[in-house]
Order: C-alpha cells, then structure tokens, then sequence
C-alpha cells in the first residue's frame, strides 16, 4: 500500500514537473490598444493587425522570440539554392484550416501571389520586393513548393516569419487561418473575441492539442492608466509593453507582476537636419554638415543620466544602429560615446567655434542655437529637456517644440522645415536588409538628407555600397563584416545620434502559466499557443 | 460672504505678490536639473521636493503661476475688449449689421478651437524661446475667446439702444459717436468687467488642457498646465502628496475668482 501510495505520489511529481500542470480551456484576456484596421493578413501593417496576424496567422517559418533563429512551423523543412534566389519548402502533410479547408503547397503558391500583387501593395509583401522582376512559384506536390526570386534575397528565410498563409479555396477566404485561433466575434470599437483552431496541428509533449486556451478576448482601450487598472483588478491577464513609469509603479505594489526582459530593439535616437535645400540658415546647414559639430553634440550628451532618470534604470545608453540585443549583428568592437563635454569643446574648436561667455559661436560669431523638435511622447520630452541642460554646459542654446504627429511627419518629409529632431526607432526586425531604405542615400528614409541623386558625402556612398553588398551575399560571416563596417561609419560619423535602448518591460499576472517573456514582439504572448491557465489562481479572478 | 471675498483678495493677492517675486523667493532655478535628486521628497533644499528630472517643485509652483496669472489676465482683457468692440457696435447699430456680425460670431464660436490651435502651434516658427511661445499660446487664446462676451455684450448693447435714455440722448441732438462713447460704452462697463474675470480662470483651464495635450508652453518654461499634465497619469495617483500642490493651488486661485465676482458692481 505504501509502495502504491509512493508510485502514485512519483507519478504526480512527473506529471506537474513535465508541464501537465497546464490545463486547457479558460480564456486569455488583453488589451489592445487600437482597432485592427484590417484582418487580411498580407494588408496589415498597424500593431493591433499584425498582433491578431501572429494569433491566428499559420507561417511557412517562425522565428523563435527566445533564441532568434528561425524554425519551423508548417513547412517542416527547407532549402535555399547555392545562388541564393530559390527557396524550397516541404510542407507538413494533412493540416487544415480552421474552417477544415485542407491545406496545400497551392495555398503558398496563392498567399505569395496575393503579396507580391502590384493592386494589392502589400507592406508584407516590400519585405520580398528588393530587386525589379516577377517571383515565380513552382508548386511540385501538396507538399512540396520553390519560391525563386529575380535576385539573391539575403536571409530572407527570416521574412516568411510575417507571411501567414491564406487558403486558396476556403469559402471564408482570409478568415480562413492556419493558427491556434481564429477571429470569432469583432465587435469594433470595444472587443474582439478569438476562438481555439479546431484544426491546430500542434500538440504538446503530452499529446494534447495546442492551444491551451479556448479562447483569447481582445478588449479595444487607449488608456495605459485604465489597462494597468484592469491587470491590477485581475480582468486582464497581461501587459506587453510597459513604460517605466508603470513598471516602478507595479512593481512597487507587487513585484511578481513585471518582467524586464532586457534591452530591446528599440531605441531613442536625434537627428540633424542636413537637406540642402531646407528653409534653414546656410550658417545652421554648415554646422549641421560638420560631423565634428555631430560629435560634439553627442560627446555632450549624458546618456547614461538619460537611461537612469528618464527611463528609471530600464534602458542602456546606445551604441550605434544595432542594438546589443540583436545577438548576431550587434557589432561588439563599438562602445557607447562616453559623455565628455571637455572632448565636445575640443571637436567644436576644431570646427571652427568658440566657446566664450557661457556662449558658443560659430567663426561668423553667431550663437549656436538650435530647435529640437519631438512628437507629444513624455519620455521624448523628458530626453531633450536633458539635452537642453547637458548642451547648455557647452553654451548651445536648444528650444524644445512639441508638436503634433501629422505635422512633425511633413515637416520631416516634405517641407525639412526643422533644424534636429528626435524620435524613436522600433525595430521588429533583426536583419539589416530590413534597414535599406534607412541606410541608401537614396532612400526617402535616408532622414537625415533622403531621396539624394547621387551621395552627398564620401561615407555615405560607402554605406551604400556596403549595404548592397551585404544585401546580396548569402554568406552570413561576410554580411556580418560588411554590415560591422556600416555600424563603425555610423557610429563615427554619427548621421543619427542614437541615445539611449530601452529594456522590453511588461507585466503578467500570476494565473498565467509558461510565460517566458521576451525583447522581440510580441514579448509576452510569443508562444500564445503554449500559455494556460493556473486554475487555482484563476478562480480568484 | 463678505469675508470670504475679502480672504480670497488676500489670497490671490498673496499668490501673486509670491509669483511675481519669484526671482527673489525661489530656491532655485525652475529648469535646472538636480539630476542626483530625481522625485526627492520635501526637504529643507526643497519645499516640495523636485520632479521627475530633478528640478526643485517649489520654484517650478512660484514661476508657473507667474506665467499662469499674469497671462491668462492678459489674454482675458484682449478677448473682452474684442467683444466689447464687436459685441459693443453691433448691438448699438442694430439692424442688418447686428445680424450679420451675430451670425460671423456663432460661426466663429462653432469652430473647433483645439484643431485651429494646433494648426496655428505647427505654423509657428520653431526657434522661439519659451516665453515667446507662452506669450503667443495666450494671444492666441484672447484672440480666440472674445465671441462668447461678444454675444452677450451685444444683447445688452441692444437694451440701452432702445432704453429711454438713449432715445432721450438722440433727441437732445447727440450723435453717433458720442452717443457711443458718452451714454453706451459707460453702461457696458459692467458686463465687460464680469467677462473680463469670468474669462480668467476659463483661459487658465485651457492652457491646462493645452499643456496636458503638449501643446502649450514648451519646456524648461513651468506653467500651470505643465504642472498639472504630471497629475494626468496612474503612476501619480498613489504619489507624494506634494505632486497636488500644483492642483488645489490652481482650485483655489479658480475658486477666489469666482468668489470675487460676487462683488455686486462686477455682477450684471
């Protein structure tokens, strides 16, 4: 009787420790913090779509948000030709949508079509669009299918992550999916319900069908204050994204709440603007065009006050275009610029200013003065309110104007009316070619002087250069070295002024179980079809 | 009543004598960062302990209501002359000007201000210090309040054209203008001083809402609204008490006012 007593207890140890203590059913409950403006997935662009896309959306390959490589998902394998233009997939047999449509290599062959149509201007589709040419889809079996592109794509392997596939035949077309939910019940303005995929292929180590939850309620609410309120009373069962403010908040009432995943992708980053023909001053345009100006200014900048008070010790000071969190192409040999307003004085020397009075001319004495303009976002204001005390202490004269999104946007885009600006940089993606139309001089992104004819400066043709050639090696080492060499020029010469990377913060309440959060988005709900609930918290709730 | 009007001219006249002192008063500089004393709480160095960069509350109080008070008085004199101007000749000419200034006003008094203060705010030239920009965020305010005393100063413009003694004046042989100025303007005193105060704290409330949308008085410059945009959020809730100075300060100079304009000579 003992010997049974102890069998059973070993069998319960062994089923809790090998993660049965998961128990399907119940509903996973968060907010969204606008309405998703559309629920085809080659269309989406806005952060709530692509939210519902990652939900419900099957993809040929999914990039694992923990270890940032790619795996597979409804193509158990793959292969890319040695000339890098061809990729071919095989399939997972005998899957099916979530209305049962069975799925098919010619349910690739459609989604890709629908991506790459000209009428439909897919912005998942820009992903696959790097050189001029038709891609050509080979469908060889129900399993078996070859994506060839017009030129070698570099890693974009890693794309296919956001390409969620759509049913060729499906009466219910896009709302067809492949995912562990499905769109259930949109009631636009206040929530959108998700049900369990009946169809999920996707089974635990138990064989239980994925996913946990039977459904996911997306309740539709702008206000953080509100959705913090709704964590705290146990209506919602997380945050993604929290600001650090928040964060102290809750973690000040209860520490288990939050999670701060580390240093993102993201970063809070300055700009000067150098367009030749901006209805700025020539003499302004001439300190802008100085990188020992840009260096200055960002040797005299005090980063590390930045992260420790704005962002309350949830951030890090930057180092250049790629994050230290983006393990693969992060360049190491790079450091963040060290504040150092004595150094700062010296470059300005050099260019030609004079520091005198507590006020620094330039060599047709005008007092530097300039206006950094920002978005209304508290911790951007916050940022150049810094940078107006640490640029004071080299006699620069800064005047912070916040404006509206709308006009910031055409100011920066059509009219270069603005002398600096600062933003931030969300970055989804961990592969350089993502950055094309920032880094091309050519590029309407090219912020800083976009849409140049020819490059304007010497470093700037070399980053072109660079780029290119990165874009169309396949040898990941060489693109490493390639894109090490653009990150040294940026970070030298520093056409962006990057500030400060700010951890990946969130707050996840305690009846949620498997909750492993991350820096790539979606942070929390990264592995939604693995999440469940601790039934015996959850009844509380 | 008559002490609490006389507590609340004491009161305002204390807050404003303070402000007005600020330079001499302040323990500090209202935009310098004590960036070791980030959310300090009260202490001797600091009143009211400093804000989320480290600047010293106290200071930021003294020289925001300095701007509060000193501007939003000036923009409600520039909207009640305005509408004693407008309101005033249109109720005194009657007849089909009446009409069509009345109707410019109810066109005027339809427009969405926010969405106009944000397209004139993005037209303004960046490189303004932020004493200009306070100065212009007022003016704006005044030249875009006066409608509502207009309507009303033109009602009452209207009862004294066909009050007695005007028509008495006319018949003793007085003219337009000094009709105007000697029998008209005189009896319109009252209503344009009520809306002359009513206006104050209603153009402090907006520069309020102005700073809470980011659009008001640009930084390091504290005003008011800027003082009040820290309150807006949940992170404030559970805070320092201190956080509310800035709000029950703006509550009671808001309430003294209105306790002043019970003042019969102010009321209409």
């Amino acid at each position: 009787m003992k010997n049974n007593f102890t069998l059973r207890l070993l069998l319960t140890v062994f089923v809790f420790a090998s993660g049965a203590l998961a128990q399907s059913g119940g509903e996973l409950r968060f907010v969204l913090h606008s309405e998703p403006k559309t629920f085809n997935p080659v269309l989406m662009e806005d952060d709530s779509s692509e939210s519902i896309r990652y939900m419900t959306g099957g993809v040929l390959i999914r990039v694992n948000r923990q270890t940032q490589q790619p795996t597979p998902e409804l193509a158990q394998s793959w292969k890319v030709s040695k000339d890098g233009r061809t990729i071919s997939f095989e399939l997972r047999p005998d899957l099916r949508f979530s209305d049962g449509t069975p799925f098919s290599a010619d349910d690739v062959a459609f989604t890709m079509k629908q991506l790459m149509d000209p009428a439909l201007h897919s912005p998942t589709g820009d992903m696959f669009r790097s050189s001029q040419g038709q891609m050509q889809v080979n469908v060889s079996s129900p399993t078996r299918v070859s994506i060839t592109f017009s030129a070698p794509i570099a890693d974009s392997v890693k794309s296919f992550d956001q390409v969620a596939i759509m049913s060729a035949k499906s009466p219910q077309k896009e709302m067809a999916v492949l995912g562990p939910f499905y769109v259930a019940e949109d009631k636009p303005g206040a929530y959108i319900i998700l049900k369990r995929n009946p169809y999920y292929w996707k089974h635990d180590a138990q064989g239980r069908q994925l996913p946990y939850f039977n459904s996911v309620r997306l309740d539709i609410l702008q206000s953080q204050d509100t959705e913090i309120l709704r964590l705290v009373h146990g209506q919602i069962d997380f945050i993604n994204s929290l600001s650090p403010d928040y964060y102290d908040k809750l973690e000040a009432e209860n520490p288990a709440l939050v999670h701060d995943a580390g240093v993102s992708l993201d970063s809070e980053f300055m700009w000067f603007n150098q367009v030749p023909g901006a209805p700025i001053p020539n003499y302004k345009k001439a300190w802008f065009a100085s990188t020992n100006f840009r260096r200055a200014i960002s040797e005299a900048i005090n980063r590390p006050d930045m992260a420790r008070i704005v962002f309350k010790g949830h951030a890090q000071p930057a180092v250049g275009v790629v994050s230290p969190a983006n393990k693969f192409w992060f360049n190491s040999q790079l450091r963040p610029h060290p504040f150092d307003q004595k150094s700062a004085l010296a470059r300005l020397r050099q260019a030609g200013f004079v520091f005198q009075d507590g006020t620094l001319k330039d060599r047709d004495s005008h007092a530097v003065e300039f206006s950094i303009v920002t978005n209304a976002n508290k911790n951007r204001e916050r940022l150049a309110t810094l940078i107006q005390q640490d640029l004071a202490g080299i006699g620069i004269k800064i005047n912070v104007v916040t404006l509206d999104f709308p006009s910031l946007i055409d100011r920066m885009t059509n009219s270069y009316n603005y002398e600096a600006c600062l933003l931030g940089f969300v970055n989804d993606d961990l592969d350089p070619n993502s950055e094309m139309n920032v880094w091309l001089s050519s590029s309407e992104n090219h912020q800083w002087d976009p849409k140049q004819k020819t490059p304007a400066t010497p470093w700037e043709a070399e980053i072109d250069k660079l780029m290119r050639e990165q874009a169309s090696t396949l040898d990941q080492n060489k693109r490493k070295k390639y894109y090490d060499k653009v990150q040294q020029i940026v970070w030298e010469q520093e056409p962006f002024i990057y500030l400060i990377n700010h951890d990946a913060l969130s707050a996840v309440s305690p009846t949620l179980q498997n909750v492993h959060p991350t820096i790539l988005r979606p942070q929390v709900y990264w592995n939604i079809d693995e999440l469940s609930l601790n039934q015996q918290l959850a009844r509380n709730r | 009543m008559k002490w609490a009007r006389i507590l609340a001219i004491v009161f305002l006249v204390t807050v404003a004598s303070a402000s007005l002192l600020a330079n001499f008063v302040a323990p500090a500089s209202y935009a310098y960062q004590f960036r070791e004393e980030p959310d300090a709480s009260l202490s001797r160095h600091h009143l009211l302990g400093t804000d989320d960069l480290g600047r010293d509350r106290f200071s930021r109080l003294l020289y925001g209501t300095r701007v509060s008070l000193l501007l939003a008085p000036a923009a409600s004199l520039l909207a009640s002359l305005l509408g004693l101007l407008i309101g005033g000749l249109a109720g005194f000419a009657g007849g089909w000007i009446e009409r069509l200034v009345m109707s410019a006003t109810d066109l005027f008094l339809s427009l969405p201000w926010l969405f106009l203060l944000l397209t004139v705010r993005a037209v303004l030239p960046l490189n303004v210090s932020p004493l200009i920009s306070v100065t212009i965020t007022f003016a704006l305010l005044g030249c875009l309040g006066w409608a509502g005393a207009a309507r009303m100063i033109c009602a009452d413009a209207r009862s004294i054209r066909e009050s007695e003694f005007v028509l008495l004046a006319r018949a003793s042989g007085n003219g337009g203008l000094r009709l105007l100025w000697r029998h008209v303007l005189p009896n319109l005193r009252a209503i344009a001083l009520a809306q002359f105060w009513i206006s104050i704290p209603v153009f402090i409330i907006t520069e309020a809402n102005l700073g809470i949308l980011g659009l008001g008085i640009t930084e390091p410059l504290p005003s008011w609204g800027g003082l009040l945009r820290n309150l807006q959020s949940y992170t404030a809730i559970t805070g320092e008490p201190v956080q509310f100075v800035p709000l029950i300060l703006f509550v009671a100079v808001v309430g003294s006012f209105h306790l002043v304009l019970h003042d019969k000579e102010l009321t209409v």
